[in-house]
């Protein structure tokens, strides 16, 4: 027992054993919390035998005895801890602030409505940040294609480097692994009819319209769209864009402007790497699964290749690389105060970049069989 | 108190410290006695940072030994590292309070961690830790980024006070601030340490702070560490020594 309370009527002793530590809180509350509500008159704090008194536990004590008294209480201390005299003094000050106001309640379809109309304000205002965000591109591009200088080509080609050539390796065995896996399922089916050759069609179709760009997009939007970010993100943090205005520099034109056109110039590339490769993984399990051979898989490449279907696939390269940059670095800019911020922010960069590769392919497949490209 | 000349809180014996080929310290030795506030000064590059980051057992020291309440921090367990850590407050220059959580919640994150105390403990131990620093009651749910310099340090303040520690680290408490908050981040300490009995070691550049509130002060000098108390300093003739208690700034703090 920490406390033990004796006495009647208008006299009060409290005993306080024990140990007293910041540990004790816990228990100390607890016990507290047994007192009677209904003491009156002198109360005797005696801390003879308190050991370690730490100032956590006092705090309570004092806390609760002013408050379950409300002011009819007498309290005086007996070899008190040396520590009474600046906690005695706190709670004075805090008695002399008012008390802080009673949150205003409301019913839950009062909250509901609330939110529903915070949320549809916030959508809003995000969709305006994001238009504006897209008119200072804009108005940037502009002027930088008057000030060729301004294109700054060392931070492109580093901006290339990192999110083309590092990612050379990745998006290569993702192709090559894919169009296997495309080749081998297909190569179940079709066999059952006695049409193997026609995996050749299937490889190729699959591989130049649609599966090189789209996995190399999403591959990219998640290697570089949270690299955009996060990078961005953090020197909004340190003040590093507000330095940069400051110094009359535009962080648009400095920071997102190269990153953006990094990935323009980038992605076609990839894609062209990973059209090469998923065609070799084709041509690799043709031969292997299918005994096709090398000169008969290329022959009847050429036969089932119209001649768009090569372009039909890379024309989406830059589209989807425009939403994978622009996504990435304006979620960068709009990190703000915190470093949850900052990881909430790269996490929709990614999901949102996405998200908008694939519902722009989809928009790309539509247009594509209605003008019969 | 009667153990303090004999047993001191922080003991450093021969420390060096080298990042690569550059020796930050070069045989240092320092004693912080029981219930003091001891400065540390020195030049920008001198090692400051390095040694409060070694006293913290944050960085292992390339020779020498550091006996915080004579426990060598180099053979310590983890268990007995962490009850040591847990014995003593830092702040950080720059606050380092978690962003992502209210002040209040950051003065409760040791607590939390350390003790089983419910909602109601923990609310009441973060108010006494506001009240102490003299933070408003309304600062409890703010975050750290709505929060001026000021009283981001006096919240880093009341959090490294949280788990109530006899020793105290502060590092450049009052950088940045402008000087009524520091004079009153000055008192705020002297108080606290007189009330806490708290020993406190404190790097800083404020010369103000130095002579308001140091007992000793020790500077880093060519990697080693030159102790006296403030009026001994003012005697020094160390070249840097004496440039930096009599250069003009010193002397409109010491007169001022």
């Amino acid at each position: 027992m920490k406390l033990s309370l004796e006495g009647e009527g208008d006299d009060w002793r409290l005993l306080l054993n024990g140990d007293w530590s910041l540990a004790a809180t816990a228990s100390v509350q607890q016990e507290l919390q047994a007192l009677p509500k209904t003491l009156h008159g002198s109360l005797t704090c005696d801390w003879t035998r308190a050991e370690a008194t730490g100032i956590g536990p006092v705090w309570i004590l004092l806390n609760s005895l002013g408050a379950a008294a409300g002011g009819h209480l007498q309290v005086r201390h007996v070899d008190p801890p040396h520590t009474l005299q600046l906690l005695q003094r706190l709670q004075a000050d805090r008695h002399a602030l008012c008390a802080p106001p009673p949150e205003p309640s409301s019913s839950e379809i009062e909250e509901a409505v609330g939110n529903l109309g915070r949320w549809v304000v916030l959508q809003g205002t995000e969709g305006r940040a994001a238009i504006g965000f897209l008119g200072r591109i804009s108005t940037v591009v502009r002027e930088t294609f008057s000030r060729p200088r301004a294109l700054r080509p060392s931070s492109l080609a580093r901006h290339i480097y990192e999110t083309g050539v590092t990612a050379i390796p990745i998006v290569s065995l993702i192709a090559f692994l894919i169009s296997v896996i495309v080749a081998y399922l297909g190569a179940q089916q079709l066999s059952r009819f006695g049409a193997d050759i026609f995996v050749v069609d299937l490889v190729t179709i699959a591989v130049l319209r649609e599966m090189g760009v789209l996995l190399t997009a999403v591959i990219v939007a998640g290697r570089s769209g949270s690299a955009f970010a996060a990078e961005i993100g953090v020197m909004q943090l340190n003040e590093e864009t507000d330095a940069l205005r400051a110094m009359g520099m535009n962080p648009i034109e400095l920071l997102v402007l190269p990153r953006i056109l990094a990935l323009v110039i980038a992605l076609p590339l990839l894609t062209i790497i990973a059209d090469a490769m998923g065609l070799a993984g084709g041509g690799l399990l043709s031969l292997v699964n299918l005994h096709i051979p090398l000169p008969q898989f290329t022959a009847r490449l050429r036969e089932s290749l119209s001649p768009t279907t090569f372009w039909a696939g890379l024309i989406k390269a830059p589209v989807f690389a425009l939403l994978i940059g622009m996504v990435g670095t304006y979620r960068g800019m709009q990190v703000r105060e915190s470093a949850r911020e900052l990881g909430r922010l790269t996490t929709i960069a990614v999901v949102q970049s996405i998200f908008l590769v694939i519902f722009a392919d989809a928009l790309f497949a539509v247009l594509f069989v209605q003008i019969d490209f | 108190m009667a153990q303090s000349a004999d047993n001191p809180v922080v003991r450093v014996r021969g420390l060096v410290n080298r990042f690569g080929s550059q020796v930050v310290h070069d045989g240092l030795d320092l004693e912080i006695r029981e219930n003091e506030i001891f400065g540390i000064v020195g030049g920008s590059g001198a090692g400051k940072s390095v040694l409060l980051r070694t006293l913290l057992g944050l960085r292992q020291p390339d020779a020498g030994s550091v006996e915080v309440y004579g426990h060598d921090l180099r053979h310590m367990s983890q268990a007995e590292h962490i009850a040591l850590v847990r014995s003593y407050g830092v702040t950080f220059q720059n606050g380092a309070l978690i962003s992502s959580l209210t002040v209040a919640q950051n003065i409760q994150l040791p607590l939390r961690e350390y003790f089983s105390l419910t909602e109601q403990s923990l609310a009441a131990l973060a108010e006494l830790g506001l009240s102490m620093v003299g933070l408003p009651a309304d600062t409890a749910g703010k975050y750290p980024a709505q929060l001026s310099g000021g009283m981001v340090k006096r919240a880093a303040l009341a959090r490294a006070l949280a788990l109530e520690p006899k020793l105290l680290f502060l590092d450049e408490p009052t950088s940045g601030l402008d000087p009524i908050s520091a004079a009153a981040f000055d008192e705020l300490m002297l108080y606290l340490h007189s009330q806490l009995r708290l020993t406190v070691v404190m790097i800083t550049h404020d010369l103000d702070t130095l002579f308001r509130t140091c007992s000793r002060v020790g500077v880093i000098v060519d990697g080693r560490m030159i102790t006296d108390s403030l009026e001994g300093m003012l005697k020094n003739q160390q070249p840097w020594i004496h440039e930096y208690f009599h250069g003009p700034r010193a002397r409109a703090a010491q007169h001022g």
